[in-house]
């Protein structure tokens, strides 16, 4: 039982920065209905600008680790933006009219391009930084198996929490959100009634992307090791966790990441860690297959 | 408006701005390099000059197009569409030079030299071609894109690898089996996927492939887990194995042993199922079931409109195009000797994708050039001491083919979405009214 | 008066046919027939349910509620329909033409089996493909036997040439009739817009349809097309002998070759019977003065869909 709390625990860690990506996948599907198969590297890279810039902060600057943590984060969205901007711009929008196949080879011409640039650039091997934030709160104590729940954890929760707030807030309430949702529903007919949309979508990318690059930061603050190969993973995760959300629904890709997140982390406890991926893939699979439209998107009827 | 800045300063401002964002790119992920010092902990190292060139690329990129767009220029007639040239001798000519290859270099190079030559230009760039041919049909053909052929590839290998030492039987006997297991996990993973729209297709096939390549990785018993298998049968010439010594190949037919024999047999043996790849696809264009792909590539709903059971002819695609990746990953085992997980990675996918769209999909001549420049490309990297020098000793040619292939793929799709190889030659055509009788 | 034919002798029934997508009712309880060797139009204002109901027939949708009954040779027997409907079974195909429910069947089994072929109201050929290669899938099902599943053809064997040529020459043929035998080779998707709504026509036509349903066929054409158009859909009635059901907004059109007329109106069925009586019926002319809006709605729509030339 306490191993069961314990590792709940964990997942919805897992999950919420899984959840974090997947907001950026359903956010793009949505407005262009393609996808950005590049999301997972961009996530990896954000972890990477993140960890340099903490080095930079501690090595050169000489700031405490937990006191560089707010202006890295903030760093790491900025140019990981950037970065999602220019992709955007390069890579994506020549393709809206093309055939329907070309963004996602493209996509995948970029996935494939990221990882190796940071592989290039810093090296194939693991990259780890000493711990950071170290507290934990002991929940159970006296058994054979303590639970806790350490600061990062909260951290991490907290700060999804609070940005999906503000983000469903940003889509539902302002004038960014309903360019985004106008686009969504017919792009041409947008651009006719004024909408930018060229602004939009690259608005949507730079939101993206800053959501991936809190991910990173976190999942560094939390796991403290990153190599130029994490993109593809948890990026596929992150997606799949996009689609069982149902694909387009913001509070759908923080569910379906928290129900990845629990379904990694359970099946690596109770079954084989060995195979835990490949629970991740089949449930996407499955999901693909079998429901997708997911748990809260709303059903595809064939436009004939 | 404002009046019409001087060229050369728009050009200048455009370049600066190229600048500083290239700068942003890259900082601080080209101007720092974080590696761990001797205690294991990780220190940056500046590489400021490095930075500061790829700023100055980036402007200098910027300005040359900004004046490079903006140069005065004719107005010229739209062209009229070309009668396609037709040269009935390539053909015949590249298959005799593809035939006198393997014979001349060990003439020209002496055996031991040739070796690289047959096999790496050779051997492996054949493989590549016969891939590229197997997934141009379910992508280039049928329209499904693909991520996961690596996995019908793998399936192909270990197939091999797995009954060659179990049953005895010989490389000609198991070949068609590898093709045949290849396409029985075509058919199996097609069966469910093959109903999903186009994009979730290509992300579950991705996923599949994964899978396999975990469960390899895994299942230590059968497949001996990330250390592959090897010490299996190698290829012999019709029972005659290719080793020094009076009961070998050189010996029988009065040669003097030399490694390369080998390798110039199984580079016909490829280029051979090559061929046959190539003639069965250009063959299947034309018939009810290659128009059908085509057809399906081109409108599915149409297509269930007019009674094509969509279901059974995106399998067939999905199948004969893993066939094919199972002939490969069989020849792929006899040319290495060893078969492991790592040879089957997402990137593997990615390369043959490549392939394919850069070929142009659909086009048999542009796949086999692609696949000839993908592979000589980065071998070209690897030849090319000085880049060692600039990026130091650890500098790894095929992450840059990776890179490379990447940017060939975004490239491609933005400018030449249809490839290198880019008309389409219909399947059958009629004769001007009133030629016929 | 003797009762006319969509009475007398029907070849697709439709009964109390519904359709929902979640809340909204598309089609609702919709009941006509279409006589055999009829031209029957499926007239309404924009948002009516026609190319709902369209999608219902050729297998498209799967009806919420309702039966379609089909059979090429005309649905005389009632006690054979209600035995098919009451067995579990899809269709019947005991030597002659056959009786089919086609809210059982799959898109591609309707068009394979029962030959019901259509057209789509915004063009859908396979515009990579030559005019001539357009014609030659459409004959997919019969070519496929002849090139064994693909192994005479593979080897070459003369039965599948022949069978190549015996389709080859049916493209021909219909090339010559839709007067686009000149471009056969050209790409499908750079032929002019009327072109392509005709060789779209000359597609479904090729398939051997016992009924061929166009879906707004005169969209886009000018006067002169629409003429054209009109003598094209007779010759296929008359000439071809194949029934025709088909949406359409362009009255000219309509009252030029329609026998019988249905009028949908919020996917409710207002009015049913010959041109004459319905141009004069009450309900459908309340629903026709009070859309002119929705009618100029509709012209833009269709300036939106045509291609750019």
């Amino acid at each position: 039982m306490e191993i069961f709390l314990q590792q709940l625990i964990n997942g919805v860690t897992l999950g919420s920065i899984y959840g974090l990506i997947a907001i950026g996948y359903t956010m793009v599907f949505g407005i262009i209905g393609m996808v950005n198969f590049a999301h997972g590297d961009v996530f990896m890279l954000s972890a990477f600008i993140a960890l340099l810039l903490l080095l930079l902060l501690t090595q050169m600057l000489g700031l405490p680790a937990g006191l560089a943590f707010v202006p890295v984060l903030f760093g790491s969205m900025c140019l990981t933006a950037l970065w999602n901007f220019v992709i955007e711009r390069v890579a994506y929008r020549r393709l809206r009219g093309s055939f329907r196949l070309a963004p996602l080879i493209s996509a995948i011409g970029m996935s494939t391009f990221l990882s190796n640039f940071v592989t290039v650039t810093q090296g194939p091997n693991n990259k780890s930084i000493p711990p950071l934030l170290n507290k934990i709160i002991p929940l159970t104590s006296g058994g054979d198996y303590d639970v806790t729940l350490s600061y990062k954890q909260i951290l991490i929760v907290a700060v999804t929490a609070v940005l999906l707030a503000a983000f469903w807030f940003v889509v539902q309430k302002t004038s960014l959100g309903r360019a985004q949702r106008a686009c969504e529903q017919d792009a041409k007919m947008a651009a006719l009634l004024g909408v930018d949309v060229n602004r939009t979508i690259s608005l949507t990318f730079v939101i993206g992307a800053a959501l991936a690059a809190v991910a990173g930061s976190l999942f560094l603050l939390q796991y403290g090791v990153v190599k130029s190969s994490d993109g593809f993973v948890p990026g596929v995760k992150a997606f799949t966790a996009a689609v069982l959300g149902g694909i387009g629904s913001l509070p759908g890709a923080v569910l379906g990441g928290l129900a990845i997140g629990l379904v990694e982390t359970l099946w690596g406890q109770y079954f084989s860690s060995d195979y835990k991926d490949v629970a991740a893939f089949s449930l996407l699979a499955v999901t693909l297959i079998f429901m997708p439209s997911g748990l809260l998107g709303r059903p595809d009827v064939e436009k004939v | 408006m404002s009046a019409p800045q001087p060229l050369l300063s728009r050009a200048f401002r455009d370049g600066v701005v190229a600048a500083l964002i290239v700068a942003g790119l890259g900082f601080p992920v080209i101007a720092y390099r974080a590696e761990p010092d001797f205690n294991n902990v990780l220190t940056l190292n500046a590489r400021w000059p490095l930075f500061l060139t790829f700023c100055a690329l980036g402007f200098a990129l910027r300005f040359l197009l900004t004046l490079w767009t903006a140069r005065p220029r004719p107005l010229r007639a739209v062209k009229a569409p070309e009668a396609p040239v037709r040269r009935p001798w390539l053909a015949p000519l590249g298959l005799a030079a593809l035939i006198a290859y393997p014979l001349l270099m060990p003439v020209l190079l002496g055996p031991q030299a040739a070796l690289k030559w047959v096999d790496t230009f050779g051997v492996q760039i054949l493989l590549y071609v016969l891939l590229g041919w197997g997934l141009n049909i379910a992508v280039g053909l049928a329209g499904l894109l693909d991520l996961g052929y690596a996995a019908f590839y793998a399936v192909g290998a270990y197939a091999y690898a797995l009954l060659a030492p179990l049953t005895g039987l010989s490389f000609w006997a198991l070949l068609p089996v590898s093709g045949l297991f290849a396409a029985l996990w075509g058919f199996c993973i097609g069966f469910p996927v093959l109903r999903l729209r186009g994009d979730y297709l290509a992300i579950v096939t991705l996923a599949f492939a994964e899978i396999v390549r975990v469960v390899l990785v895994n299942w230590d018993v059968v497949t001996h887990g990330e250390q592959g298998l090897f010490g299996f049968p190698p290829i012999s010439f019709f029972g005659l194995p290719f080793i020094p010594g009076p009961r070998g190949f050189a010996a029988h037919f009065g040669l003097k042993f030399a490694a390369v024999h080998k390798l110039i047999f199984l580079y016909f043996v490829v280029l051979a199922l090559a061929l046959v790849a190539n003639f069965v696809s250009i063959r299947l264009r034309r018939l009810p079931l290659g128009r059908a792909w085509e057809a399906l590539r081109e409108d599915e709903i149409a297509c269930r409109a007019l009674g094509l059971d969509t279901a059974n002819i995106k399998l067939t695609a999905f199948a004969l195009g893993a066939f094919f990746a199972g002939i490969a990953g069989c020849l792929f085992a006899l040319r290495q000797g060893v078969v492991s997980p790592s040879s089957f990675t997402f990137n593997e996918s990615a390369t043959i994708l490549a392939i394919v769209v850069l070929g142009g999909r659909g086009s048999q001549w542009g796949v086999a050039l692609a696949a000839a420049l993908i592979v000589g490309a980065s071998e070209l990297l690897r030849q090319l001491d000085f880049l060692k020098m600039i990026f130091g000793p650890d500098f790894d040619p095929a992450q840059y083919r990776m890179l490379l292939v990447g940017l060939a793929m975004v490239a491609m799709m933005n400018f030449r979405p249809r490839g290198i190889v880019s008309t389409r030659q219909p399947t059958i055509t009629l004769p001007a009214a009133g030629v016929r009788p | 008066m003797s009762s006319p034919r969509w009475i007398a002798d029907p070849l697709l029934r439709v009964d109390r046919l519904t359709m929902r997508f979640g809340g909204l009712v598309a089609v609702n309880d919709v009941s006509f027939a279409v006589g055999r060797g009829d031209v029957t139009a499926l007239i309404g204002p924009n948002g009516a349910g026609k190319t709902t109901l369209f999608n219902c027939l050729t297998g498209f949708y799967k009806p919420t509620a309702g039966r379609i009954a089909f059979s090429p040779s005309g649905l005389r027997d009632e006690s054979r329909i209600e035995a098919l409907t009451a067995s579990s079974r899809r269709f019947w195909r005991d030597g002659g033409a056959g009786l089919f429910l086609l809210e059982r069947m799959p898109d591609h089994e309707i068009a394979k089996k029962a030959r019901v072929a259509r057209t789509f109201q915004n063009i859908r050929l396979f515009p990579g493909m030559s005019a001539l290669e357009n014609l030659i899938i459409a004959q997919h099902v019969a070519l496929t036997p002849a090139s064994g599943y693909g192994f005479f053809g593979l080897l070459g064997l003369p039965i599948y040439r022949r069978a190549e040529e015996k389709a080859v020459a049916k493209a021909e043929q219909w090339l010559e009739r839709i007067s686009l035998r000149a471009r056969a080779n050209d790409p499908a998707g750079e032929l002019p817009y009327g072109d392509q709504r005709r060789l779209e026509i000359a597609r479904a036509m090729c398939a051997e349809p016992s009924l061929l349903c166009l879906d707004e066929p005169a969209a886009g054409l000018n006067n002169h097309e629409s003429a054209e158009l009109a003598r094209l859909l007779r010759e296929i009635r008359d000439r071809d002998r194949v029934s025709l059901l088909l949406i359409e907004h362009d009255m000219s059109v309509v009252m030029a070759i329609s026998d019988h007329i249905v009028v949908l109106d919020y996917g409710q069925k207002i009015a049913d019977g010959a041109p004459n009586d319905v141009r004069e019926d009450p309900a459908v002319i309340a629903a026709y003065l009070g859309v002119e809006e929705a009618d100029e709605a509709a012209a833009e729509a269709e300036l939106e869909r045509r291609p750019p030339q």
